[in-house]
C-alpha cells in the first residue's frame, strides 16, 4: 500500500484531525493529562494548572479584524478560559521566513501585546527562528499557555435538560479569511470575531450550574457540538432560527456553497449550563463591558445516542456531523 | 436576502406539507434529478417533514458523481505533469480516481487552484505565464455556457498557456436513458431548476407525454421544493402526467436561447460515458474542432492508469435510483465521507454523502 | 447540480456587472443576459448571470401559494 500523505483535511478540525490525535498523538504521547483531549491539559503540581498549546498558520497573515499575532494570543487564552482556568503565562515560538518585513513583524507583536493586556497574561518564554525563503509561508507562531485552574469542568457533567448557550456570532472568522484570501473575488465587510474571551467566561466559573465550555474554532460550531454530544453521551438539539449568523456571513455561504456551521470562529464559545442557571449566565455575560451577544441555541436531550440535531428554520430536522476533510467552495 | 428569505417561511412550508398530506397520496417514488436538490433537501431536513409514503430518490444530477472513472484518472494524470496548474471548482478536488485524487496529488506537490468562476482562470493563466493552466470543465447545461464564454475569451486573448479538459454532460439524454430502464419505478420527476433556466421547460414535454410521467421544474428553497412535491403528488392523485413549472420566476418555456447559442459556439454534442449509466449517445459536450488547440487532452498526451471502478462500489446503481445508498455493502462501513470509495460519497451533493449525513443514525 | 442565488445588479459596465446580496459583492459576467440592467435581480451561477428574475411572476406565485396554504379543504 502506498504511504498516505497528509492532506489539508487533516488540519481541518474534523474527523481527519481526530485521526491524527488518536492514531499518532495518543499512540505515542498518551498519558492521563493528555488523554482527555481537552483544549488545555490539567497537570498536577501544587495547585492544579491548565496547560495548552497551539500552532498558528493563518493565510493571509493580516485580515479584517486581526492578524496572526492577535489570533495566537486569543486562541491560547480562550483555550485556557473555556477549561475553567485563569490564563497567566504564555510562551511564544515564532518561525519566520527570510525576507519577511520587519514592520509587519512589529505589527504582529504589538497586536499580541494588546490582547495580552486585555487578558491579563504575560509572555514569559519565547523563541525566534528564521528559515530560508520558501521554507515557511511568511510567519508561523506557536503559543503555549499556562492558567490556574479555578473550576474543573468535565464534558461528562453535561446532563439531559441542560441549556446550550452561544456567545458571539457564527462563522465570522472563517468568512473574513475567505474574503481576505481574494481568490473567490468576493467583497464584503466581514470582520473576524477574533477576541479574548476570558473577561466574559471567567466570571461564569462561580455559577454552580455551569457544566462545560468550548470555543468552536476549526471544525466550527457543528464540530464542537458533536464533541460535546459524543463526550457526554447525550444528544443535543439546536434551533437553526436561534443561531446568530450575520447577513453577510450567510450571503457569502449562499454564494460559495459553504456551510456556516463548519466555519471557524475565534471569539465565540459554546456554554452548557443547567436550565436553572441559564438566565444567570446570560445576565453575567451581558453585564461585562462590550460583551458579545449571548443567547440560548438549544438543549441537551435525554436521548443517549450522542447525536446532534438541528431543528431547521423550515420545520425539518437535520443531523449535524463533524466536518469530513477541508470545506471547499462548490458550484453544485 | 431578497428573493430567498420569502421561500424559507416555516409556517408556509408546514401548511403546504399538510396540504400534501390532505391529498391522501399513495406510496410513490419521486426522483430529484439534481444533486443540488438532494443537498437542499438534506439541509432543510425535508425528508423528516414529508408524509412517510412519499419516497425521494436521488438521480444522476451531480456532475462530480456521474464523471466516469476514466476521466478522473485522466485529470489526476494531468495534475502530475510538471509545470501544470489544475484549476477546478472545489467539487472535483476530493473525487477519488483509481489510484489517486487531486487532493492527494496536491499532497505530492501538484498545484491545484480552486476557483469560483471559470472566468477566474483567465487571470490565473495571465499571472502565471511560465505555467500551463488546465481548467477542468465539468457540469451540466447550467455551467457549460459560462465555461464556453471563458473558452472563447481565452482564444480572443490568445492565451497560449491555458487549456480545458472538457467533460460536460447534458440533462435530457440522461433522463431519456433513465426513462428507458425497465427495473426503475419512478412516479414523478422533480426537474432541476437551474439547468432548466438554460434548457427551458419544453425539453421535458416529450418524455412526460410518452411515459405519462408527472414532471415539475422546481426551485431550491424549502418552499419551492415543498410546492414542487405538492404539484407532483397532485398530478399523481389526479392521474395526470404533465410538465409544470414551479420555478416560473426564473425558468421560461424556451430557456435562455443566448446561453445555448454561446454553449454551441465552443462545444459540440458527442457520445459520452456516465458513471452508472454507461455510454449515452449524444449526451455530452466536447470542444469544437476549430478550438482543438485549447483541448487539454490533445495538448497533453498522458497515459493514465488503467481505470478500475472500486470493488463493491454501487454508485452506478445509486445514481440511477435503483438502490438507496444504504443498500450498498460499503455504505457507512468502508465508504464514509472522510474515506470515500465512490464519487457519490465525495461530492457534498452526492446521494451517499447526503444520506450518510442523514441516516448515520440507523447504521 | 447547480448552486445559484438571486443577486441584485448595482452597477453595469459593458458585459460586466457588480452584483450584491446582503452587503456582499461579486462581479458577474452578463454575456448571457446583455439586456439586464441595474436594479434587476439575476440568478448568479459560478460567476455568470444566467437569467433575470421576474419580480412580478414571483409576487403572483407567492400570493397564490399563500392562498393555497391558508385555504381549508
Amino acid at each position: 500500500m502506498r504511504d498516505r500523505k497528509i492532506t489539508l483535511g487533516h488540519g481541518s478540525g474534523g474527523r481527519l484531525s481526530h485521526e491524527i490525535y488518536n492514531k499518532l498523538v495518543l499512540k505515542y504521547f498518551g498519558n492521563p493529562a493528555l488523554d482527555e483531549l481537552d483544549d488545555s491539559a490539567i497537570v498536577k503540581g501544587g495547585k492544579d494548572i491548565a496547560f495548552s498549546t497551539d500552532g498558528y498558520v493563518v493565510k493571509p497573515i493580516f485580515f479584517p479584524g486581526g492578524n496572526i499575532g492577535k489570533l495566537c494570543v486569543c486562541g491560547t487564552v480562550n483555550d485556557l478560559s473555556v477549561c475553567g482556568a485563569r490564563p497567566l503565562y504564555l510562551s511564544c515560538g515564532m518561525v519566520v521566513e527570510e525576507g519577511f518585513a520587519f514592520s509587519d513583524l512589529e505589527k504582529i507583536i504589538a497586536a499580541m501585546s494588546v490582547e495580552c493586556k486585555k487578558a491579563g497574561v504575560n509572555v514569559v518564554a519565547g523563541d525566534f527562528k528564521v528559515v530560508e525563503k520558501g521554507a515557511a509561508d511568511g510567519i508561523f507562531i506557536n503559543t503555549a499557555g499556562i492558567g490556574r485552574l479555578e473550576r474543573r469542568l468535565k464534558v461528562k457533567d453535561i446532563k439531559a435538560g441542560d441549556r446550550v448557550l452561544y456567545l458571539g456570532e457564527v462563522g465570522a472568522h472563517g468568512t473574513a479569511i475567505i474574503i481576505a484570501r481574494g481568490n473567490l473575488k468576493i467583497k464584503g465587510a466581514v470582520k473576524s470575531d477574533c477576541r479574548v474571551l476570558s473577561p466574559y467566561l471567567l466570571p461564569l466559573l462561580s455559577v454552580p450550574g455551569l457544566r462545560f465550555m468550548r470555543d468552536p474554532t476549526r471544525g466550527g460550531l457543528s464540530g464542537v457540538l458533536c464533541e460535546l454530544a459524543g463526550g457526554s453521551g447525550n444528544s443535543i438539539t439546536i434551533k437553526e432560527d436561534a443561531l446568530p449568523i450575520s447577513k453577510q456571513v450567510n450571503a457569502v455561504c449562499e454564494l460559495t456553497g459553504l456551510d456556516p456551521l463548519y466555519l471557524a470562529n475565534e471569539g465565540a464559545a459554546v456554554i452548557v449550563v443547567a436550565e436553572k442557571d441559564a438566565a444567570k449566565v446570560i445576565r453575567i455575560v451581558g453585564a461585562q463591558h462590550a460583551a458579545p451577544k449571548i443567547r440560548e441555541i438549544g438543549c441537551v436531550e435525554p436521548e443517549k445516542q450522542g447525536r446532534v440535531y438541528m431543528q431547521t428554520a423550515s420545520g425539518g430536522r437535520r443531523i449535524l456531523e463533524m466536518l469530513s476533510g477541508e470545506q471547499l467552495p462548490r458550484i453544485c | 436576502m431578497k428573493h430567498i428569505t420569502e421561500y424559507r417561511d416555516s409556517t408556509l412550508v408546514k401548511s403546504l406539507v399538510r396540504k400534501i398530506d390532505a391529498l391522501n397520496p399513495p406510496a410513490c417514488n419521486l426522483m430529484e434529478v439534481c444533486g443540488t436538490h438532494t443537498m437542499a433537501i438534506a439541509r432543510a431536513g425535508l425528508r423528516d417533514a414529508l408524509p412517510p409514503q412519499i419516497k425521494l430518490i436521488s438521480g444522476p444530477g451531480c456532475p462530480v458523481c456521474v464523471t466516469a472513472q476514466r476521466d478522473i484518472d485522466y485529470i489526476v494524470e494531468l495534475a502530475r505533469q510538471p509545470g501544470v496548474i489544475i484549476a477546478t471548482f472545489g467539487d472535483m478536488v476530493r473525487v477519488p480516481g483509481t489510484l489517486s485524487s487531486l487532493e492527494r496529488q496536491r499532497g505530492d506537490g501538484a498545484r491545484v487552484a480552486v476557483v469560483y468562476s471559470s472566468d477566474d482562470v483567465l487571470s490565473l493563466a495571465e499571472d502565471n505565464p511560465d505555467d500551463e493552466v488546465i481548467f477542468i470543465a465539468v457540469g451540466f447545461e447550467t455551467t457549460a455556457p459560462g465555461i464556453a464564454a471563458t473558452i472563447l475569451e481565452a482564444r480572443k486573448r490568445k492565451l497560449k498557456n491555458l487549456s480545458f479538459f472538457v467533460t460536460h454532460k447534458l440533462v435530457p439524454p440522461a433522463l431519456a436513458a433513465l426513462g428507458g430502464m425497465k427495473d426503475l419505478k419512478i412516479d414523478g420527476l422533480i426537474c432541476p431548476g437551474h439547468a432548466s433556466i438554460i434548457i427551458g421547460v419544453k425539453v421535458y414535454r416529450s418524455l412526460s407525454a410518452e411515459k405519462k410521467l408527472p414532471c415539475v421544474v422546481t426551485g431550491f428553497e424549502p418552499l419551492d421544493m415543498v410546492e414542487g412535491i405538492y404539484l407532483l403528488v397532485k398530478q399523481i392523485v389526479e392521474g395526470r402526467g404533465e410538465v409544470e413549472n414551479q420555478y416560473s420566476r426564473l425558468v421560461r418555456e424556451e430557456g435562455n436561447p443566448l446561453a445555448i447559442k454561446t454553449m454551441y459556439k465552443a462545444f459540440e454534442v458527442c457520445d459520452v460515458e456516465w458513471r452508472g449509466l454507461g455510454i449515452i449517445p449524444a449526451s455530452g459536450l466536447r470542444l469544437k474542432q476549430s478550438l482543438s488547440e485549447l483541448d487539454a487532452s490533445r495538448r497533453f498526451k498522458v497515459k493514465p492508469v488503467k481505470s478500475k471502478e472500486p470493488k463493491g462500489c454501487r454508485c452506478g446503481d445509486v445514481l440511477c435510483g435503483k438502490i438507496p445508498p444504504s443498500a450498498c455493502k460499503l455504505f457507512g462501513k468502508v465508504c464514509k465521507p472522510e474515506s470515500p470509495v465512490g464519487p457519490c460519497m465525495v461530492s457534498s451533493e452526492g446521494s451517499c454523502a447526503a444520506h450518510y449525513r442523514y441516516l448515520v443514525v440507523s447504521i | 447540480m447547480c448552486l445559484g442565488i438571486p443577486v441584485k445588479i448595482v452597477k453595469k459596465s459593458g458585459l460586466q456587472a457588480e452584483t450584491e446580496v446582503d452587503g456582499v459583492r461579486r462581479t458577474a459576467n452578463l454575456i448571457m443576459l446583455p439586456e439586464a440592467k441595474p436594479g434587476d435581480y439575476v440568478l448568479l451561477h459560478a460567476g455568470f448571470a444566467i437569467e433575470v428574475l421576474d419580480k412580478k411572476e414571483a409576487a403572483i406565485r407567492l400570493k397564490l401559494l399563500r392562498q393555497l396554504a391558508e385555504s381549508t379543504d
